[in-house]
C-alpha cells in the first residue's frame, strides 16, 4: 500500500487542497485523509467551463447506470447522492473530508464524496454501496462486517465497507498492520475497530481469486 | 401464575449463544434507512441560524431578506430584540427551503444586531471564575482531620478531565411533517416512546396526534432524549410551509457546539494511608462545568468504588460558563469519578512504594463488592501479564520509550426500565413481537428476538421484531443501561403468556394437560416426549382464524423478585502503554477489560459493547477535548479534524473477558452499555504515570502535556 501512496505523492503537482476551495478550509487535513485527497487532486480536470450559479443538468454514471439530476455547481457529490438521488448509503457526518462516512469509489479510487462536487464527477464511474452487490445478496465485505460485528449504530459502516472494498481492490492480500493503516481514513464513534480489522482480513480471504469482487 | 424465569444456563438454546445482529445485513449493505436518510415527497430542508457570540443581547433581528429568497418557504425568528444569548451556537432563527443550499443562503441573509456582552468560557482556573462559581457545600464523613494526623503516608495531587462532546455520527435532528391535525415525526432519538410526548408540549398539540417512527439511529450516547428546540422549529416550519415535511439535522459544527457534552472535572485530592498500604482518609476539592447551568458531580461516590472508606471530606463547586449545556454522557459522572479516584489512589501507592495492583487488592474490603472486584482484578492481571510487565512507578530501562501498566475500575446500576410488549402468534405460525423501544447499536432488536425465539423454541428469523414506532406498546428510553433489562422481561412475559394461550388451545387436541407441554426446536410436544408432538406450524394452524395476542410488562421490583433482572455491575480495565519521552507521544499497546453484567444474553454483541467502550476510553484519555477560546467565546474545534477521535490504527490490542459465571448468571439480566466506558481513562492515565514516573495531571494525555509533566512545567 505504501507504494501506491508514493506514486501518488510523486504525481502530486500542487500543495493546495481542492477541499480548501470547496469548504473554505486550508490546512489541517491530518494523516487520515491525505492519501485520499492526494488521489483526488491528481485527477482534477484542468479546465471546466463556468457553470451556475443556478442548478445545471448533469448526468452521473452511478453503479453502471446513468442518473440525470439538476444540481447547483456548489453541491457536493455526497449531497447529490443523498438529497437528489435517494442513494443514502453514503452518510454525511463531518462534511469536510475527515471521517469517511460518505466514502464512494470513483474511477476505481476510494474518495470522500463530501469533497467532490457533483459536476466534477461527470463522466466518471461512481460506485456507491448500493451498487456493491446484486439485490438480495451481500458483498463479501458486507458479509464480513456482519460476521465480525464490525458495526454498532452502523452510521459509519457503509463508508467503512466501501473503504475496505477499495482497499482490498488494491491490496488483495493485506497483513494485519496494512489493514490498520489502510483503513485509517474512516472514523467510528461506537468503537467497532476490533471487528473491522477482523472483517477486512476475512473479506480478503473470501475474495481471493476475484470471487464476487 | 406462569413461570417466567429464564431457562437454566445449560438448557438455553439461543440466549447466551453468540448471535450475529439481526439488522447487520441492512447496516453493512447501506440499506438501513436512518431518519436522516429519509426523502419523503415534497421534502423541504431546514437549517438554523446560530449566535456567533457567547454572551450577547439581541438588538434587532430582520428575517425579511431571507423570506425574499426564491425557494424559501418559511422563516422564523427564534430570538427577538431584547433576548439574551448565553452561549455561542444558541439558536437565533430557523429556515425551511426547497434545497439545503438555499436554506443556508437564507440563514446568511438574516440580519441580526447584537450587543456583545462579557463572557467566560474557561473553568480550569477556579480563582478566575469569580461569581460564576457555585459551591455545593461540604460533605464530611468520619474524622478526616484526625485521620490525616494519624496517617503514616499522605499524598496530594491535582487532576483534570476536560469537557468532551458526544460527537454522534448521525447528528441530532429529525424529519417532521405537521399536516392539519397530524404530526408525523421521524427523529434520531434514544427515546421513541416519550420524545413525541415532549414535542407535543413544545408545539402545543395533543400527544396522540404525534406519530413517532425510528428504525435506526446513528449514535446517541446519552445526548438524544429530548425533542429539542430544533425539533419544535422543524415542526413549526412544516406547518408554515403548508404541511410539507421538513428535514432539519444539525451541521457538524452546531452538533459539537450545542448538542450536548460531558462536564469537566478538576480536582485537588489529598489521601492518607498506613505504611502497610491501608488507605485511611480521602479529601477532595473538585470543580466542574457543564455549560451555562453549571456542573454538578455526585461527589458522595468518592473514592469511587473504594467507597466504604470511613474518613472523607468532599467539596465541590459548579462553574457556570458561556457554553452549550451538558447532557448525559455514557455513565454520567462515573468516568470522571473513576479517573480522579484511581489516579489519586495510584499516586498514593507510588508514594508508598507499593505495586498498584497489590495496593488495590490490599484495600479491596472497602469496595462495594469485594469478592467480585478481587476476582476481576486478578483475572485482568492475568490477562495483561501483570507479573511479567509490572514495575514500581517509573520504567528504569534505558532509552526514551518507557512502558507502564495502569488500572481503572467501574461500577454501574443497569436495572431494566419500564417496558410493555405485545406478542402476536398468527395461525400461519408467524410471530410479531412489538414494543416501542429502540436499538442504538447495542443489538436490542436482536436480543428481543433471541428471548422470543427461546420461549417459542423457534429461530430468531422466525420472529418479527417491531420497534421504534409509537403504535407499539410503550417502552422506556435507552439511558442508564436500562434497556436490555426492560425489553427482555417484557418480551419474556408476553411470549410466555402467548405460549400459555397456545398450550391451552392445544391441550385437548393433543390430549396433554397445558402445563405438560413444551416448545422446543420448532415443535410443540409433551414434555420430554418428542413422539407426542406437532410442528409449530401445525400447532398454530389449530388457532383457525383467530390470532393469539398477549401482553407482557416489566415492573422493576416484581422482575427483580422473580430473578429476571437486577442491578449493580463491576468491571476492571487495565492498560499497557508506551510513552516516547522525547516526543511525548503515548501509544496504547493493550487494554484488557473484565466485566460482569449478570446473565449475558448475547456474548457476541456484549463483547462489542466492551470493545467499543474501551476504544471510547482511549479517545478520551489520549485525544478528546472541547477547546474553548476565551477571546471569541467559541468552540475552537467543532469539527472532526481537530476534535480528535481515535482511528483504527490508534488503538492497540483489546482483550475482553465477559465475566460469565453461574453466580453472576443467577442474578438475572443487567445493563452493560455504560460501565465498560468508565475505567479506561484512569487505566491509561495510570499506565502513563507508571511508565514515566510522574503524573500527567490532565487528560487527554497529549504530547504537550506529557512533555510538560516530564519537565515539571504547569500548563492548562
Amino acid at each position: 500500500m505504501s507504494s501506491t501512496k508514493d506514486e501518488i505523492r510523486k504525481k502530486r503537482k500542487s500543495a493546495f487542497s481542492r477541499r480548501g476551495f470547496l469548504k473554505g478550509l486550508g490546512a489541517g487535513t491530518g494523516v487520515l485523509s491525505t492519501g485520499v485527497l492526494a488521489e483526488q487532486e491528481t485527477d482534477a480536470a484542468p479546465a471546466t467551463p463556468v457553470q451556475g450559479p443556478g442548478a445545471v443538468a448533469i448526468t452521473l454514471d452511478i453503479n453502471g447506470r446513468p442518473h440525470k439530476v439538476n444540481v447547483e455547481p456548489r453541491t457536493t457529490l455526497c449531497d447529490t447522492l443523498r438529497n437528489h438521488l435517494d442513494l443514502t448509503g453514503a452518510k454525511r457526518v463531518c462534511d469536510r473530508g475527515t471521517c469517511g462516512a460518505c466514502t464512494v469509489i470513483i474511477g476505481g479510487k476510494v474518495m470522500y464524496s463530501c469533497t467532490v462536487l457533483a459536476i466534477e464527477a461527470q463522466g466518471k464511474k461512481i460506485q456507491t454501496i448500493e451498487g456493491l452487490a446484486q439485490p438480495g445478496k451481500l458483498h463479501p465485505v458486507s458479509q464480513a462486517f456482519w460476521d465480525n460485528d464490525a458495526q454498532q449504530c452502523g452510521y459509519c459502516t457503509p463508508g467503512f465497507v466501501m473503504a475496505a472494498k477499495g482497499f482490498l481492490d488494491h491490496h488483495p492480500n493485506p497483513t494485519y498492520e496494512e489493514v490498520k493503516k489502510g483503513l485509517g481514513g474512516n472514523l467510528c464513534r461506537c468503537g467497532t475497530y476490533v471487528g473491522v480489522r477482523k472483517a477486512v482480513l476475512q473479506a480478503a480471504k473470501e475474495m481471493q481469486g476475484g470471487r464476487n469482487a | 401464575m406462569p413461570n417466567y424465569s429464564w431457562p437454566p444456563m445449560d438448557k438455553r438454546r439461543i440466549m447466551g449463544k453468540r448471535t450475529s445482529r439481526l439488522d447487520g445485513p441492512a447496516k453493512s449493505s447501506g440499506r438501513a434507512k436512518y431518519n436522516s436518510d429519509l426523502n419523503p415527497k415534497d421534502l423541504l430542508f431546514g437549517t438554523l441560524l446560530t449566535s456567533p457570540y457567547a454572551h450577547a443581547r439581541i438588538k434587532s433581528i430582520d428575517i425579511s431578506p431571507a423570506q425574499k429568497i426564491q425557494g424559501v418557504t418559511a422563516v422564523r425568528a427564534i430570538k427577538n430584540g431584547g433576548d439574551e444569548i448565553q452561549w455561542a451556537g444558541a439558536e437565533i432563527a430557523s429556515i425551511a427551503a426547497t434545497s439545503e443550499e438555499v436554506a443556508r443562503d437564507a440563514a446568511r441573509a438574516i440580519k441580526v444586531e447584537y450587543e456583545v456582552l462579557p463572557h467566560l468560557v474557561h473553568e480550569h482556573d477556579l480563582s478566575k471564575v469569580g461569581t460564576r462559581a457555585k459551591p455545593a457545600g461540604e460533605q464530611v464523613a468520619g474524622d478526616p482531620d484526625k485521620a490525616f494526623q494519624e496517617a503514616e503516608v499522605t499524598s496530594e495531587g491535582e487532576y483534570g478531565i476536560p469537557v468532551i462532546t458526544h460527537c454522534c455520527l448521525e447528528p441530532h435532528g429529525q424529519v417532521v411533517q405537521w399536516n392539519g391535525d397530524k404530526v408525523e415525526y421521524w427523529p434520531s432519538t434514544q427515546n421513541v416512546t416519550q420524545v413525541g410526548n415532549d414535542l407535543a408540549k413544545l408545539i402545543e398539540v395533543p400527544a396522540n396526534q404525534i406519530h413517532t417512527h425510528m428504525d435506526y439511529m446513528g449514535g446517541g450516547f446519552g445526548s438524544k432524549f429530548p425533542p429539542d428546540l430544533w425539533g419544535a422549529e422543524a415542526a413549526q416550519l412544516s406547518k408554515m410551509s403548508g404541511g410539507r415535511p421538513v428535514k432539519l439535522f444539525l451541521d457538524r459544527a452546531t452538533e459539537l457546539t450545542i448538542a450536548g457534552n460531558r462536564p469537566s472535572v478538576f480536582a485537588k485530592v489529598k489521601t492518607g494511608a498506613k505504611k502497610d498500604g491501608t488507605i485511611t482518609v480521602w479529601q477532595s476539592q473538585t470543580w466542574a462545568t457543564g455549560g451555562y447551568t453549571g456542573g454538578n458531580l455526585n461527589v458522595s461516590l468518592f473514592p469511587y468504588v473504594f467507597n466504604k472508606l470511613e474518613n472523607k471530606r468532599l467539596n465541590h463547586t459548579a462553574v457556570s460558563i458561556n457554553a452549550g449545556s451538558a447532557r448525559a454522557w455514557r455513565a454520567p459522572n462515573h468516568p470522571q469519578l473513576s479517573f480522579v479516584t484511581c489516579s489519586a489512589l495510584e499516586d498514593l501507592a507510588a508514594k508508598l512504594n507499593m505495586d498498584a495492583l497489590a495496593f488495590f487488592l490490599k484495600n479491596i474490603e472497602i469496595t462495594t463488592r469485594p469478592q467480585v472486584y478481587k476476582a476481576q482484578l486478578e483475572k485482568a492481571a492475568e490477562m495483561i501479564e501483570w507479573k511479567k510487565y509490572a514495575h514500581l512507578r517509573s520504567d528504569t530501562t534505558k532509552g526514551p520509550v518507557k512502558r507502564g501498566l495502569g488500572i481503572g475500575v467501574n461500577t454501574w446500576g443497569g436495572l431494566g426500565h419500564d417496558s410493555q410488549c405485545r406478542v402476536t402468534i398468527h395461525p400461519d405460525g408467524s410471530v410479531d413481537v412489538d414494543l416501542c423501544s429502540q436499538d442504538l447499536g447495542t443489538a436490542t432488536r436482536t436480543m428481543i428476538a433471541m428471548v422470543a425465539a427461546e420461549t417459542f423454541g423457534l429461530t430468531i428469523n422466525q420472529v418479527k421484531v417491531g420497534i421504534g414506532d409509537t403504535q407499539f406498546p410503550p417502552s422506556g428510553g435507552s439511558g442508564g443501561s436500562t434497556t436490555i433489562g426492560g425489553v427482555t422481561v417484557s418480551t419474556r412475559k408476553a411470549t410466555v403468556n402467548a405460549l400459555g394461550k397456545l398450550f391451552d388451545l392445544l391441550s385437548p387436541v393433543m390430549g396433554v394437560p397445558a402445563d405438560g407441554l413444551e416448545a422446543v426446536d420448532g415443535r410443540i410436544q409433551q414434555k420430554g416426549n418428542p413422539s407426542k408432538s406437532m410442528t409449530w406450524q401445525q400447532a398454530c394452524a389449530k388457532m383457525g382464524t383467530q390470532s393469539i395476542s398477549e401482553m407482557g410488562q416489566n415492573k422493576q421490583a416484581e422482575a427483580v423478585k422473580e430473578g429476571l433482572i437486577n442491578q449493580g455491575t463491576s468491571g476492571v480495565q487495565m492498560a499497557d502503554v508506551s510513552v516516547d519521552t522525547d516526543t511525548g507521544i503515548v501509544k496504547m499497546n493493550r487494554m484488557v477489560a473484565v466485566q460482569d453484567c449478570g446473565l449475558v444474553v448475547n456474548p457476541k454483541t456484549a463483547e462489542s459493547q466492551v470493545f467499543g467502550a474501551c476504544i471510547m476510553s482511549c479517545c478520551a484519555a489520549l485525544m478528546e477535548e472541547r477547546i474553548m477560546d476565551q477571546q471569541t467565546g467559541r468552540v475552537l474545534n467543532p469539527d472532526m479534524e481537530f476534535y480528535k477521535l481515535a482511528g483504527i490504527s490508534d488503538i492497540g490490542e483489546i482483550i475482553v473477558h465477559m465475566d460469565i459465571t453461574p453466580e453472576h448468571d443467577a442474578r438475572g439480566i443487567i445493563g452493560l452499555g455504560e460501565p465498560p466506558a468508565v475505567g479506561g481513562v484512569a487505566a491509561i492515565s495510570n499506565a502513563v504515570a507508571n511508565a514515566i514516573g510522574v503524573r500527567v495531571p490532565m487528560v487527554p494525555l497529549t504530547p504537550n502535556r506529557v512533555l510538560a509533566a516530564l519537565s515539571q512545567r504547569r500548563i492548562g
